[in-house]
This record gives C-alpha cells, sequence and structure tokens, in this order.
C-alpha cells in the first residue's frame, strides 16, 4: 500500500494548538476521490475469491453437501468443508481470555443459529464462487430452533456487559416501593438489531511461507492478531495486519469472528492469496448482534417527587454455545438519585449468533426503558419531565456513592432546553398541533456513557530536519481517528499538524488497544500524547545539557514545546529549534515511548462518565399513525472537545441512531425457524434522509482533571442514550399512547382517533 | 450467479421469439429481477434484454386524448414530465413516493407494474413458498405477515402486491398493450394481476413471451386532474413500501362529486379498485360522512390473514383521507414528500 498521504488542505494548517480545531477529516478527500484503501480493495496477483455457503436452519446438523456439483462449476478450485480444510492450532471452541468469542470455522457439521458458515467455495471469480456456494445444496437433519425471550428456562448469568455483576444493589428496594406515594411498574421491549456497517466483513489474506499477510478492517489490531496467531499457530512477528480504514464497526469488527478465520483457512488450502467478503444477509449472524431485551421497571417517588427506589430488570438472550449478556439493566446504576436502587439479569439461550457489543451496548438498551419509564414515573407525579429529572439529579452516583470526577449535566440540561424551548411544552400528553393538525409531542431524555480508559502504547520521534513521527497502531472506523489523534500528536511534540507524520492502523505499530467503549481517543490520546513529552524531554535533555544551547542549565525551570521549537518556561526570549538541536548533538533522531492506561486511584475514588440531555419533537398523524421526527437538540458534557467538527458529527450519528433505535430498527425473527426475515437494508429500516430532522447539538464546556491527563472522555457513543427516549416521550406525548414495544409502530398509534 | 443466456433482440418481434422459450425471463431495469436472480428465487436460463429495443420510450398523445406511455419509459421520467404530472397528478405523486430517486432513475414503467411481492418468505428460499414453488406451502401464513394482505388472498398465498404506480392507475381505468407470440392484445390493468387462488404463481394474465409495449391512459382520466391524490402510509417517511396506500380521484361538479375513483395498494396480491366504494360517492357531496361511508364499502370483504386486523382500520382511514385530501383539490405542486402523510409539512426537502 502506497505511503497515506493525509496532508490536510491549505484552507486547515493551522499553527499553535491543534487541540479543539474544527479540522475536516484528513482522509476525506482520498475517500472521495475512492483512493482509501479498504480491505476489499485489495487484489495481490493469483487472487482467488471464497464465498461463504451459511445454514439455512436455525439448529440441527449438515448432512449433506453436493461438493462434487460445486467443484463442477467452471472456475471452482476447491471447497472446504469440516471435512476438507487446512487444521488449526488449538480447538476454536476453547475460551483462551474473555475476549475470545467462540467461532464457527467448520470445526464440525453442527448448527448453531441461522447464517452459520457451512462451507466456503473457493473460486477465481467471485461469481463462480457464489454459484458453487449455491451448487452446494446443503441437506440437514433439523431440530426445533430456541427462539425469542420466552424460548426455555431462565438463568442468572455469572457476568454482563463485560465483567460486571449480574445483580447489584444499593438501599433497601423493597421498602422503598412500600413506602412510595406514586409507584410504576412497566415492562419495555426491546428488538434484535444488527450493527449492519456500510462496509461488510471482508479478509485478504495472503499466505507467504509461514509469513500472514492480512487486510481487513478490526476495531482491535493487536486483539486480532493475537487471535489469529492462536488459531493459526503462527508467530504475532509473522503477521501483517492492515487496516487503515474501517467502513463502520460498531463493536461488530472488535472481536475476531469466524467469517475472517475462514479466509485466511481457505489461502492455507487453495495455496494463493483469497479474498472473502460477506454478503449483507450473511452479516445477520456470525458477526455478532444486540440481543434482545424484555426490561420491567418499578420506580416509586414521593409526594414531592422524589424517588425511593428503583428497581430495574431485564431479560435478554446469549446464544447455545457462547456467553455475551446485555447489561441493560446497569443503565440505572448512576443518573438518577434514587436511595434504593436494584439492577438484575436473567436470560435464557436462542439458536442465534452470540450477541455482542454494538454501540452503547446496555446503555443503548438499557437508556431507552429507563427514560420512558422516569418520563412516566413523572407524569404520575403530575411534574415536568425536566423538572423531574432535576429533582432527582445525582450529585453523586448513585449506586456506589462516589462524587462525579465532573458533572456537567445540569448545564445541559439548562442550555438544552433553552435552545429546544422546552419551556413552552405542555404537561398533558395530546394537546399541540400543527398548522396541518399534525399531532406534535416534545419529549427529552438524559444521556449518559462511562468515561472508560484501556491500556494503549505510542512511538513518538523528533528527526533532525525538525520534523516529528508520531506511530501508533489506532483504527479509524469513520469517527476520525486520523484527524483527531493527528491533532493530539502535533500539540503533544509542539509541531504543526503537517510537521508530523502520523502512522496509524497497521499491526506492526505500537498497540493501540481497541476502538471500542467511546475510550479509543482517550486511551490513545493519552498514549500519544505521554510519548510526545517523553520524546520531548529527551531533545530538553540533549539541549539542557549542553553549555553551547540556550536552554543550558534550563533544566530545573523546563521547556516548553511550541512550533518546533523548545522554549525556557520562564524566559521566552530563549529558544532553540528542534533541528538546531539535534544538529549540533549528532543525532538523527530521538525517539520515545508513552502509555496511555487507566488510573486505578481516581478510578477508586470517582465515578466518571459523559452525561447529555437530549430534546425531541415529533409530529404524528392523528388517524394514521405515521410518525416523523422533526427537531432535536442535544447538549452534551464530554469533558475535552479534541475536534468539535468530529465530535458533533459523532453526536448527530449517535442522535440518527437513538431516533431509529426508537422508531426504525428491529431484526425481524422468524418465530418457528429463527431465520431473520429482513436481512437487508431495504427492510431492515433504519432512518433515511427524508427522516432526519434539524440536529442541533451543543457541546458544554467540562474540565475533567480525573479521567485522563487530556481531560477526554468519549463521545462515539453517548449519542444514543437518551435521543431513544426522548423519541419514544416524544411519541406519548404527541399521542397519549405510551408505547412499551420498540420500535413503535404505526398499529400502536391506531388506537385512538 | 447461475449461468445464463444473455440476448439483446434487435425488435419487439426477435424479443417475443426469444422470450417465448421456456424458462426465459424479460430483462428490463433490472432493479427487481437482478435481485431476485442473486438470491437464487427467480433462476432463469435466458433474460431478453429489452432495454435496447426502440420505439417503447416515448410519452404520446394521441388524437383522441389518451396517453400512450411506453414500457420502457423511467419511472422518474414520466413523474417529472412536467404534462404528464399536470394532468395525472396522483400518478405522478405515486411514482415520486416509491422507492428512491437512483431506483426511479433505473426502473422502467413495464419493470414496476411487474414487480414481484415483496413477501419475505417468497425472498427467503429455504421458505415454504406457493408461488416461488407451486404446492410446497406457505410459511408466511403463520408467520411474520402484519405486512401481509387483507382482501383478496387465499390459504394458498397472503402476499401483497407493492407497486406504488399501480394503485392510481388502476384508478384511471390504465389500458396495457402487450405484443405476444399470437399479435398485439390489450386489456385493463384490472386484468393484468390475478388473485392467488389455488395458482399463487399464476400472477399476472400474460403467457409466456408476452411483452408489454405500453400503458395508456383513457381520455377520461383526464377529467380527475383537479381532485387527485395519492396517500402512501409506511415505516419511514421515505425509501419504504406501502402499508396500505389509497389513491382518490374525483371530478366535482355544482359541489358534487359527478364521479369518484378509487383504488387500494398493499391490501392484496393486486392494487384493488373499490368500486362499491366509488358507487356511493356519486352524485353525493363530498363530506366526511360520505367519505367515511365510502371507506366502509371499501373494506367490507377484508379480513385479516395474520397479524394483520390494524390494516383494515388502517385502510378505512387512509380512504377517508385520501378523498378528503382529492376534495381539498390537486396541489399546485407535488409536494416535497410526495404521497406522506407529512406532504404539508413546510421545510421538507427530501423526497
Ligand atoms: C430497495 C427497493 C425499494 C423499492 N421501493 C419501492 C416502492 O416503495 N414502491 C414501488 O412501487 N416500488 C418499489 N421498488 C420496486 C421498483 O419499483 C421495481 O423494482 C421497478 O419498478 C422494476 O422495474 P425494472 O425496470 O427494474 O424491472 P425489472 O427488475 O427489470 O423487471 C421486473 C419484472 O418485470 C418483467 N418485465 C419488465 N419489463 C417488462 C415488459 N416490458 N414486459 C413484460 N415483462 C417485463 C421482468 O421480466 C421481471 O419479471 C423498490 C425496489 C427496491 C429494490
Ligand atoms: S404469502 Fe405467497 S409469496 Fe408469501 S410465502 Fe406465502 S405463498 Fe409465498
Amino acid at each position: 500500500m502506497p505511503e497515506l498521504n493525509l496532508t490536510s488542505a491549505p484552507a486547515h494548517l493551522r499553527h499553535g494548538s491543534s487541540i479543539g480545531q474544527p479540522l475536516t477529516r484528513r482522509d476525506g478527500v482520498l475517500k472521495v476521490k475512492g483512493q482509501a484503501t479498504y480491505a476489499a480493495d485489495n487484489h495481490p496477483p493469483g487472487m482467488l475469491f471464497a464465498v461463504i455457503a451459511v445454514s439455512s436452519i436455525a439448529h440441527g446438523r449438515v448432512t449433506s453437501l453436493d461438493v462434487a456439483a460445486a467443484k463442477r462449476h467452471p472456475g471452482v478450485v476447491d471447497v472446504m468443508t469440516p471435512d476438507h480444510k487446512p487444521e488449526l492450532a488449538i480447538d476454536p471452541e476453547i475460551k483462551t481470555n474473555p475476549f475470545v468469542f467462540r467461532m464457527e470455522v467448520l470445526q464440525s457439521n453442527e448448527v448453531r443459529y441461522a447464517n452459520q458458515p457451512i462451507a466456503v467455495v473457493i473460486a477465481e471469480t467471485l461469481e463462480a464462487a457464489t454459484e458453487g456456494a449455491v451448487l452446494l445444496a446443503p441437506r440437514y437433519e433439523i431440530l426445533p430452533a430456541l427462539v425469542g425471550l420466552d424460548a426455555g428456562e431462565s438463568y442468572v448469568p455469572p457476568v454482563v456487559g463485560v465483567g460486571n455483576p449480574a445483580e447489584n444493589h444499593h438501599g433497601d428496594v423493597a421498602a422503598g416501593l412500600a413506602s412510595a406515594d406514586k409507584q410504576i411498574d412497566a415492562t419495555y421491549e426491546t428488538p434484535a438489531q444488527y450493527h449492519n456497517a456500510m462496509e461488510p466483513h471482508a479478509i485478504v489474506a495472503h499466505w507467504n511461507g509461514d509469513n500472514l499477510q492480512i487486510d481487513m478492517p478490526t476495531q482491535g489490531l493487536m486483539l486480532s492478531l493475537a487471535r489469529v496467531a492462536e488459531l493459526f499457530g503462527v508467530a504475532h512477528d509473522n503477521i501483517h495486519i492492515r487496516s487503515p480504514f474501517l467502513g463502520g464497526g460498531f463493536g461488530s469488527k472488535g472481536l475476531m469472528a469466524g467469517p475472517p478465520a475462514l479466509g485466511i483457512m481457505a489461502a492455507k488450502l487453495a495455496g494463493r492469496p483469497v479474498k472473502l467478503v460477506l454478503r449483507r444477509e450473511q452479516m445477520y449472524g456470525p458477526v455478532g448482534h444486540r440481543a434482545p431485551t424484555r426490561q420491567r421497571l418499578r420506580i416509586g417517588a414521593d409526594a414531592e417527587g422524589r424517588l425511593t427506589a428503583l428497581d430495574h430488570h431485564a431479560r435478554t438472550v446469549s446464544s447455545t454455545f457462547d456467553d455475551f449478556y446485555e447489561p441493560a439493566a446497569d443503565a440505572s446504576h448512576t443518573l438518577y438519585a434514587a436511595p434504593a436502587i436494584r439492577t438484575s439479569h436473567d436470560a435464557v439461550r436462542v439458536n442465534t449468533g452470540t450477541p455482542l457489543f454494538m454501540r452503547a451496548p446496555g446503555e443503548a438498551t438499557g437508556s431507552i426503558a429507563l427514560e420512558s419509564a422516569i418520563d412516566e414515573m413523572a407524569w404520575a407525579c403530575g411534574m415536568d419531565p425536566l423538572a423531574f429529572r432535576l429533582k432527582n439529579y445525582a450529585e453523586v452516583e448513585p449506586i456506589t456513592g462516589k462524587p462525579f470526577s465532573s458533572k456537567a449535566l445540569r448545564a445541559c440540561y439548562d442550555q438544552g432546553a433553552a435552545r429546544f424551548g422546552w419551556a413552552e411544552r405542555s404537561l398533558q400528553p395530546r394537546q399541540m398541533r400543527d398548522d396541518a393538525g399534525l399531532l406534535v409531542g416534545w419529549g427529552m431524555g438524559t444521556a449518559t456513557f462511562p468515561a472508560l480508559m484501556f491500556q494503549a502504547e505510542a512511538r513518538a520521534t523528533i528527526r533532525r530536519d525538525g520534523s516529528g513521527a508520531m506511530e501508533i497502531g489506532a483504527h479509524d472506523m469513520g469517527q476520525g481517528a486520523w484527524t483527531a489523534l493527528a491533532q493530539i500528536a502535533a500539540d503533544a511534540v509542539g509541531l504543526d499538524i503537517d510537521r508530523v507524520n502520523f502512522k496509524a492502523g497497521t499491526s506492526d505499530l505500537p498497540d493501540a488497544g481497541i476502538a471500542g467503549g467511546s475510550a479509543h481517543t482517550a486511551t490513545a490520546g493519552a498514549a500519544i500524547h505521554s510519548a510526545g513529552a517523553a520524546v520531548i524531554a529527551k531533545l530538553a535533555d540533549l539541549a539542557t545539557n549542553d553549555e553551547r544551547s540556550p536552554l543550558f542549565g534550563a533544566g530545573n525551570t523546563g521547556v516548553i514545546a511550541r512550533d518546533g521549537r523548545l522554549i525556557r518556561r520562564d524566559d521566552e526570549g530563549r529558544s532553540e529549534s528542534y533541528a538546531g538541536i539535534l544538529a549540533r548533538a549528532g543525532v538523527a533522531e530521538v525517539e520515545a515511548r508513552g502509555t496511555g492506561a487507566p488510573n486505578p486511584a481516581a478510578m477508586e475514588e470517582y465515578a466518571m462518565h459523559a452525561h447529555g440531555a437530549v430534546f425531541a419533537e415529533v409530529k404524528v398523524d392523528p388517524e394514521l399513525g405515521q410518525i416523523r421526527v422533526t427537531r432535536m437538540v442535544g447538549a452534551f458534557a464530554a469533558g475535552r472537545i479534541v475536534n468539535p467538527h468530529l465530535v458533533k458529527s459523532q453526536l448527530f450519528g449517535g442522535m440518527i441512531w437513538g431516533q431509529s433505535f426508537a422508531l426504525h430498527e428491529e431484526a425481524i425473527t422468524d418465530r418457528r425457524s429463527g431465520r431473520i426475515m429482513n436481512a437487508n437494508l431495504g427492510e431492515y429500516h433504519i432512518p433515511v434522509n427524508a427522516d432526519v430532522p434539524p440536529l442541533d447539538v451543543i457541546t458544554v464546556e467540562e474540565h475533567d482533571p480525573h479521567v485522563n491527563a487530556l481531560g477526554i472522555k468519549g463521545v462515539g457513543e453517548i449519542g444514543i442514550t437518551g435521543s431513544a427516549g426522548a423519541v419514544a416521550n416524544a411519541v406519548w406525548h404527541a399521542t397519549g399512547v405510551r408505547v412499551r414495544r420498540f420500535p413503535i409502530r404505526i398499529e400502536d398509534l391506531l388506537t385512538q382517533t | 450467479m447461475k449461468q445464463f443466456d444473455y440476448v439483446r433482440p434487435a425488435t419487439v418481434a426477435e424479443a417475443v421469439a426469444a422470450a417465448a422459450q421456456p424458462g426465459a425471463t424479460y430483462l428490463a431495469a433490472g432493479t427487481n429481477l437482478l435481485d431476485l436472480m442473486k438470491g437464487n428465487v427467480s433462476r432463469p436460463d435466458r433474460l431478453v434484454d429489452v432495454t435496447h429495443l426502440d420505439g417503447l420510450d416515448g410519452i404520446e398523445h394521441l388524437a383522441d386524448g389518451s396517453l400512450r406511455i411506453g414500457a420502457l419509459v423511467s419511472n422518474a421520467d414520466l413523474a417529472h414530465d412536467a404534462e404528464f404530472a399536470k394532468t395525472y397528478p396522483a400518478v405522478a405523486e405515486a411514482l415520486l413516493s416509491g422507492a428512491s430517486a437512483q431506483l426511479r432513475n433505473a426502473a422502467t414503467v413495464g419493470g414496476n407494474l411487474l414487480q414481484r411481492t415483496r413477501c419475505a418468505y417468497f425472498y427467503d428460499t429455504a421458505s415454504r413458498c406457493n408461488k416461488r414453488e407451486p404446492g410446497s406451502g406457505c410459511d408466511a401464513r403463520d408467520g411474520e405477515n402484519r405486512t401481509h394482505a387483507v382482501l383478496g388472498w387465499s390459504e394458498s398465498c397472503i402476499a401483497t402486491h407493492p407497486s406504488d404506480f399501480c394503485v392510481p392507475l388502476l384508478a384511471l381505468d390504465a389500458i396495457i398493450e402487450i405484443e405476444g407470440p399470437k399479435g398485439r392484445r390489450e386489456i385493463a390493468l384490472d386484468e393484468l394481476h390475478r388473485l392467488p387462488g389455488n395458482t399463487p404463481e399464476r400472477e399476472s394474465a400474460l403467457e409466456p413471451g408476452d411483452l408489454i409495449v405500453a400503458v395508456r391512459l383513457p381520455p377520461a382520466a383526464r377529467g380527475f386532474a383537479a381532485h387527485a391524490r395519492y396517500l402512501k402510509v409506511r415505516e419511514r417517511t421515505s425509501y419504504a413500501f406501502a402499508i396500505v396506500s389509497a389513491a382518490a380521484a374525483l371530478r366535482i361538479e355544482n359541489g358534487k362529486i359527478a364521479e369518484a375513483r378509487l383504488a387500494l395498494g398493499g391490501v392484496a396480491a393486486k392494487p384493488w379498485r373499490a368500486r362499491a366504494a366509488e358507487d356511493v360517492l356519486k352524485g353525493v357531496a363530498p363530506t366526511a360522512d360520505a367519505f367515511q361511508e365510502a371507506a366502509w364499502r371499501a373494506l367490507t370483504d377484508a379480513k385479516p390473514s395474520g397479524d394483520n386486523a390494524y390494516k383494515i382500520e388502517l385502510a378505512r382511514r387512509i380512504v377517508v383521507r385520501a378523498l378528503t385530501l382529492a376534495a381539498a383539490g390537486t396541489p399546485a405542486r407535488i409536494p416535497a414528500l410526495p404521497a406522506s402523510p407529512f406532504a404539508s409539512t413546510s421545510g421538507a426537502i427530501h423526497a
């Protein structure tokens, strides 16, 4: 791959501090011109095409495959089946660490969910491989499929999400409910949803003896590399993964799934490079999804509208063979100051691909239920929903009693409500109409997402020509890492952004952790920041210890790095250029590494979360029940905003996703077969342009000295939370009909005219 | 993909001869057919590409006041023909409410009429489907069927016809011109699509080799221009098929309805003409009561085929609304959100 040229257009050149500047994406021009090389754009010489055949049953066994017919098809080179495949170094069913998910790589003819890979056809052309897969005409022994939230005996999972306890409590919930003046007891349902990144999962795998070259979109280069290494018994150093651009991931490209592993196996079997790309409908199975939930909320409040108890139970599902539990009820831990809180989960096993992290896992599902229930409680108390939320504002994290590291939620409420005009809202539902007679409703929701940190490492270099380099195996999923992290890098080494060669997206660079949990900018940013500080310290050592330098002896007072110069902190008149320091020292470059990691002491002391408030207006046709969101305002406080332009885009995307959650998204599963009946973007509805209203995002100023050195909280996921509930609450306010099953459908609103 | 022959005939006669062979299918823009082929739902042996035939892409005004639309005119070109949109506003509105701009640019008039059902079980080759595989059964009947038919369905098949375009065309008594192995003939649009009965695989009156060459709107269709609307309720503002839709066209003289036309979409295996409703409107004033009565008449025979009883009530409400909108008069311009309940929302810029 040619060196990426990400130089920004001259209009964006800025000197001085890069952080905080609204730079447009530096890879934008490449993408617009079609020059950004996504995984499937690679075509090494001799490459073959692999197409997966997937099961059409959800449970049972493959009893026959017409391999001969597939092989007879012109162009078909080989057919990989459980009987004919390269051996793996380890059993793919073994979970070598908690971030390993069981995958189907033809280890048996057992079928555990619909769309499970059951064979791979390898051919000279995509067309031949595709037809070969059809000619396999699989036959099955079909066993009854477990489908839906009541599929079987429920159990309490050992943990939910990533290592969270399934049950949590604080205070006496029973007493709180008993003493309440007003109570609600409401059950909400959310459907299975699929990530549906624009770019399907794809891999181009190329074996060269023991060396393995992989092009594949991944949100976790090193996690993927480690998994490939153990599956294929190859040394880490012999594997090179390139993932410079992802066409979205949303969690589905975080952990190595079966299909890319099958691509690597196919390349090994064929002895030639192989490309394997999932078809859209094949993404509804082996690469994760958001599990459905049924959530019961029981809430009590006293006569003044103060919460007395909050009980949030979530039922979810996992696959029959692995464990991932949507931590939906955990959404109730942090937002509202109930003296007694209980959250709990149970689950049933169904014939589905294992659920996985999907943008705001748990937070999104939990938020729409919690925010709906809070709205119902406010109404039961006869209170404005914002006043009710303010009355129950949590000054400390309710479930733990810890202070917040920072929390500008009050300002979010204030600024969002002012911009939206919330004060004009009628308390009663079904009071507002527009000129055309459409029902108008206003709803709100509180947004929250934890400010997480993972582990990352970066390498910084200052070169003799005065330029710098920053290397980190970071991931750009479209969120703008090429830009935002380069901004942090520029400031870290005191250079203009175009003087820093920022490298990311390949596995030979220092480990950037994963792009997930809305923590990538914070984690990779912290590593970059510390690598920059370390390299500047080395440079400063060279200068301050050299009596020929104007900075000689400044060791104690220190120097600052700006515009390619080190400047004496106490006397800005005395400075020296990086180039000058290195030239005199006679070294070509100085290099240093830095790390980003969570701070256990701070985490022990503080609760760390981003917050926000979302206000939505919907219009509903009073007779026909069709809904349209017409306005949304979101005010978010997420610590330091590295790039306001990119942050707004993230928040817009999240708010649209929230709307999608409330009104559109649903995988329709056949109740008998367990097959997904709308596995395509024509029928799996997400908002289209005409659905997306004017969106207004306010980023509220917030300084957080505790989350990390840069004060960054994530913005990737929080936009969904709050938004989904705001839209649902607006539908209630417009119609007076409380729908507790999402997405809200037309028939739900036809009950009255 | 399965190997198939591709032929590109030079004349209509050659096309008809080529398509009369068993296993042959016409290919127009392919926006429906190619999807079906990729999904292995349709596996033709031969594609007869008609898109290069001469003389099928014109819009002609005939001396008797009819309008003749060539089968290859694109959905977009037809909808954006200013004269057409003015004379047959409900048809233009219906076209613009369908699919997406990209699809409308490609999709043809003939292909739109003959597009297949969107029943998910028809698309899913692992499901039993009498339409796809006669006699295999119907997995929709007890499956996920909240968008299926409420009129004219049978135990063999409960699918709906998804076209928007067909609905106002039917209301306006469109005529289909066919060129076939036995020569030229024409039929009423109402006779083109068949109800499933015991043979849901037989979807239309066309015989092998029959090529639709044009759609004709008779002179009387011009008489409704002042009061014609299409209304489509769907699950998002654009780019979704109708849950239920209706085309209403009125000729109003001296404050009374001289003639009413009403057709429903998304309710049956064919676009559904509601003649009984039309009859009760003839000669009466365009009042809410009259429209309610018409709505009841239109749905008298409706019955749920699954989790879709709501569609019957929704259809009644849509009939009332479409008639009300039509009575209020055709808007000077097609709304930015064509056929949408939100058509009147100001500030809408997308379709
Ligand atoms: C994502 C998506 C969304 C859509 N949404 C809508 C919607 O909201 N409303 C709506 O109405 N439609 C919608 N459509 C359907 C679209 O309108 C049809 O696909 C299109 O009109 C078909 O036209 P075509 O020229 O591409 O036909 P093709 O796909 O080429 O052909 C369709 C069928 O017609 C036959 N055929 C074509 N021309 C002739 C002819 N002249 N004589 C005889 N047989 C012929 C073909 O053999 C084939 O069986 C949607 C389609 C897609 C893919
Ligand atoms: S409703 Fe018709 S198209 Fe759908 S599965 Fe049944 S027979 Fe097939």
